[in-house]
């Protein structure tokens, strides 16, 4: 079993949800990628402060 | 001289009472009562409350930032306002019990000209038999919060023992709102008991009054996510099911025990769970101000809504949940009796909850009552703050400024773990916070405008804001470009 995998169990509630594989949890916590989207989220985040104000 | 009397110097009455008084300059006086002497940046309090920021870096002394603004501050707690004076006294004032030490148990009548309601919520712990008994623990003010720190760390310690604990952390009533504050603090104890080593010896659950994962009050939101607008619902379930973190909703908490609680759910259905830590936040409402008029009467019922709130500009006549609309959320915050009042933040009566009003088939109501989150509550306070003091300067009849949370969008950061490199937070803008299915039919928002990820870079983000809004509040150098 992959370890992601590991909290589903067949017809409980999380059965029902995507879980992240190791590849999107490593991009996370990834220094360079998450630069990258630092900048992208403030932008995106800065747009919606501006048209609150 | 005109003289504003602000009601609470917390997020909001804060941001009122500085820019109040930067904007009206020493010609008027603007009049701070808040019976703290120090002002917390409470989303930070998650942080203390396992032990990851000290009381201290989360919470300053007012005084001399209010000394620094030419504020007058009182260090007391209103109590009562008598909008129409009194029959010795003229002009409106408001009555004041101090609450420092040297001045424990006087009281004064201040008199106004323009007065801002911004008390914020009174913790409500009474609401739910035995929150209020030392069960659990809360994350709600600084205190608290060092608190709850202590105990996370004698269960971490029992874990390294060998002892299995197990925790349980979301809302204790079924009429709370701010389960994102529970959200963050449920996944910042998963992430410390991870780094100590002892995640296989904790069960982590999750109770809630929302109907479903994700809606946090705000009756969910669809982000845009890889060309697809995804419910919040796939998303916070999807980070339940990764951390491990089970959950139980649509959950009315009726009443705690030494290590137990029970509950009522949507289907009528009661059960117990019992807890080894729990964290529960308690509902809110209005902090019992009362309002008298000329001839002593008590008008409290005119001035103030049911919950303590007070009321505002907002429709309270909107009816069932089908006839709710974008346009009965306030926008100018100004009291519809007495025009020389305002409330903004948690203050302000909404005029129903946002998330669908839902009930078990007993009759409790079981749903989330609409959160008024840290953005939203600085832009209120800035703009009733305007309004006032266009109305001074200006004159009486000049046109009062519009906030409505229908209009502004609400930029969101809630902590998944604190750490600079394995830290996570979901990053999140919501556009607007108020859903207007006339405007957006369909998910009631701005899907080009209502995004969210979590990551490192939310976190970098959390951390960043808690400097800034302090600096902001401690009216450093710049501290007027730093938007709410
Ligand atoms: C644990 C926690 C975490 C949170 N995290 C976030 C977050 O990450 N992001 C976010 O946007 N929001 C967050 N919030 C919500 C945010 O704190 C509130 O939206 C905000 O504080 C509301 O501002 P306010 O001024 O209305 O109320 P408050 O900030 O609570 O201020 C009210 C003030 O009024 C004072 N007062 C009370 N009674 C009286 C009286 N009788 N007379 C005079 N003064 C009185 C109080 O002492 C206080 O200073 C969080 C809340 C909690 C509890």
């Amino acid at each position: 079993m992959k370890k992601e995998e590991a909290n589903i169990k067949a017809y409980e509630q999380n059965y029902t949800t995507m879980v992240p594989g190791s590849f999107a949890k490593k991009m996370r916590t990834c220094v360079i990628w998450q630069l990258i989207r630092f900048i992208i989220i403030n932008l995106k985040m800065l747009v919606v402060v501006s048209k609150s104000h | 001289m005109a003289r504003l009397v602000v009601l609470g110097g917390g997020v909001s009455g804060h941001t009122a009472a500085t820019f109040a008084a930067k904007w009206l300059g020493s010609q008027h006086e603007v009049v701070v009562v808040t019976p703290n002497s120090k002002w917390n940046w409470i989303p930070s309090n998650i942080w203390v409350g396992v032990g990851q920021m000290t009381k201290e870096e989360v919470t300053f002394d007012l005084a001399p930032v209010y000394a620094k603004a030419g504020i007058t501050y009182k260090q007391a707690k209103a109590v009562s306002i008598n909008p129409e004076g009194s029959e010795s006294k003229e002009k409106p004032f408001v009555t004041v019990e101090f609450t420092s030490e040297e001045q424990a148990g006087q009281s004064e009548e201040i008199e106004y000209d323009y007065i801002i309601n911004a008390t914020g919520p009174k913790l409500n712990f009474g609401a739910t038999p035995g929150l209020d008994a030392g069960h659990t623990v809360s994350v709600c003010t600084a205190d608290h919060a060092v608190h709850a720190s202590e105990e996370l760390a004698k269960s971490i310690e029992k874990m390294k023992n060998g002892e299995r604990q197990k925790f349980l952390i979301g809302t204790g009533h079924g009429m709370c709102t701010c389960q994102g504050a529970a959200f963050e603090y449920i996944f910042n104890i998963e992430h410390e008991i991870n780094k100590a080593g002892v995640r296989d010896m904790a069960d982590i659950k999750w109770i809630s009054n929302e109907s479903f994962l994700g809606d946090f009050g705000m009756g969910g939101l669809h982000m845009k996510v890889g060309g697809y607008a995804v419910s919040s619902k796939i998303f916070t379930e999807s980070l339940f099911t990764e951390r491990g973190v089970d959950w139980l909703i649509g959950a009315h908490v009726s009443k705690v025990e030494e290590g137990r609680i029970e509950y009522e759910l949507l289907d009528g259905s009661t059960g117990e769970e019992e807890f080894d830590f729990s964290m529960l936040i308690p509902p809110f409402a209005g902090v019992g101000l009362k309002a008298y008029n000329k001839a002593g009467e008590d008008i409290t019922d005119t001035v103030f809504a049911p919950n303590g709130f007070m009321k505002v500009d907002a429709n309270y006549a909107a009816g069932s949940y089908e006839n709710w609309k974008a346009s009965d959320w306030p926008k100018t915050y100004q009291n519809p009796t007495y025009d020389n009042m305002f409330a903004c933040g948690i203050a302000f009566a909404p005029p129903h909850p946002i998330s669908k009003p839902m009930s078990s088939p007993n009759g409790t109501p079981i749903n989330p009552t609409p959160p008024r989150t840290g953005m939203p509550s600085g832009i209120i306070g800035k703009a009733v703050a305007h309004s006032i003091c266009d109305r001074i300067l200006k004159g009486e009849n000049a046109p009062l400024h519009e906030s409505s949370m229908a209009d502004m969008g609400a930029a969101c950061v809630a902590s998944a773990g604190k750490g600079f490199f394995d830290g996570t937070a979901a990053a999140m803008t919501v556009y607007p916070v108020v859903p207007d299915f006339e405007k957006y039919p369909g998910t009631g928002r701005d899907t080009d405008y209502t995004f969210g990820e979590i990551g490192l870079a939310g976190h970098w983000i959390k951390h960043i804001l808690h400097y800034l809004f302090i600096w902001k509040a401690k009216l450093k150098a710049g501290w007027t470009m730093i938007p709410e």
